[in-house]
């Protein structure tokens, strides 16, 4: 990994493409964890 | 000396492409496709939501054993033209990044699984990052010549884990889907191998043509195939494969067995044409049957899931089965 402090502006770009990427990843993480909790908490619900 | 450490880095810094690169996609895509399959041919009532998500960590973990694939095997991937170009035999990626994000994915993928769906898929899923990682990757693929063969078991179980996934068991019919994928591997593989065996040679990966020599690998060929075309008609007589499948089976089975026996009857993978240019796809005029079979096995198996997939969304007319 490049230090963010001497990197030029190829290292910049991809080094922000990685960190959006993550970024998306965590999110949709997130919101899968919610969903598997409301569907999950849905089901045993409707199960009583 | 395997994995990375041995290769040069280089200055090109990763982009999130790269990463993508690591879980071959490809690759993935054929995982879901027969995944899918199995899930919708075990005919339980799922939540779609949590049927995507089983799905989505069936991908994952697939994605994820690839990455550790790419960690250990990139001294070799770097000695052959169709690899050479990877994330980290190029450099673009460290091999302990490789390590880390497969290890990161196969957790979250067994988890989520687990957690959401339930065990048995995960622990299949387990089992088949385990397989493909440790026991092909590590062990096999650079051992034996049966490396294929044996190795073949990871790329054959996704339907499996799918249909463990709707129902929460793994009958019968599941097993004869990752039977199919089985059987159909050695043909495959060693008609690429016949064409590209140099390069096998060049990595030190001890491939049936590279061990035993092209004749006996064209005579493999043909024998697995005798083994996988009627296997391939099975499902239309357990319920599971209707009308349509079994033209189809029959029909495509047909084809490939006349293509295997051409394999057979060739010359493919015996000897080097001066002719031969180095690109990457180029194949020796011998090995053009080799090839043709190659292409064909992936459209065979293709079709064969599709038309399973088909039948059971659109509710066919089975054949009977018994």
């Amino acid at each position: 990994m490049s230090d963010p402090q001497n990197e030029g502006p190829v290292d910049a770009k991809a080094r922000r493409g990685r960190n959006i990427a993550l970024a998306l990843g965590l999110a949709l993480f997130m919101v899968l964890v919610f969903v598997v909790t409301i569907v999950r908490l849905g089901a045993s619900t409707a199960n009583g | 000396m395997t994995m990375s450490s041995a290769l040069p880095t280089s200055r090109a810094p990763a982009r999130w492409q790269d990463f993508l690169q690591l879980l071959k996609p490809r690759v993935m895509s054929l995982v879901v496709f027969t995944a899918i399959t199995g899930m919708v041919c075990a005919e339980a009532p799922i939540n779609p939501i949590l049927g995507a998500i089983a799905v989505l960590c069936i991908a994952v973990g697939a994605g994820a054993s690839a990455s550790l694939n790419m960690w250990f095997d990139a001294d070799i991937d770097a000695k052959m033209r169709r690899t050479r170009g990877r994330p980290v035999p190029a450099g673009r990626v460290q091999g302990a990044d490789a390590l880390a994000l497969g290890v990161v994915l196969s957790m979250f993928s067994i988890m989520l699984l687990g957690m959401t769906v339930n065990w048995l898929a995960a622990g299949l899923l387990a089992f088949t990052i385990v397989f493909y990682a440790v026991v092909y990757t590590m062990w096999l693929k650079r051992s034996t010549p049966q490396n294929i063969v044996i190795g073949g078991l990871a790329g054959a179980l996704p339907p499996v884990i799918g249909w463990a996934a709707a129902t929460g068991t793994v009958p019968l019919n599941a097993w004869l889907l990752c039977a199919i994928i089985f059987m159909w591997t050695p043909p495959h593989f060693w008609a690429l191998s016949l064409y590209t065996s140099e390069d096998y040679e060049k990595a030190g990966v001890p491939m049936m043509p590279v061990v035993a020599g092209a004749k006996s690998t064209r005579k493999q060929i043909l024998i697995y195939s005798l083994l996988f075309t009627p296997l391939c008609l099975v499902p239309a007589f357990t319920g599971l494969g209707g009308m349509t499948y079994l033209a189809v089976a029959a029909g495509g089975g047909v084809i490939f067995l006349v293509l295997a026996w051409r394999v057979f009857k060739s010359r493919a993978g015996d000897a080097a044409d001066p002719r031969q240019d180095d690109g990457l796809y180029d194949v020796k005029a011998a090995a053009k049957d080799a090839r043709n079979l190659f292409a064909f096995s992936i459209l065979y198996l293709t079709l064969l899931f599709a038309t399973l997939l088909a039948e059971h969304l659109l509710d066919l007319p089975a054949f009977g089965g018994f």
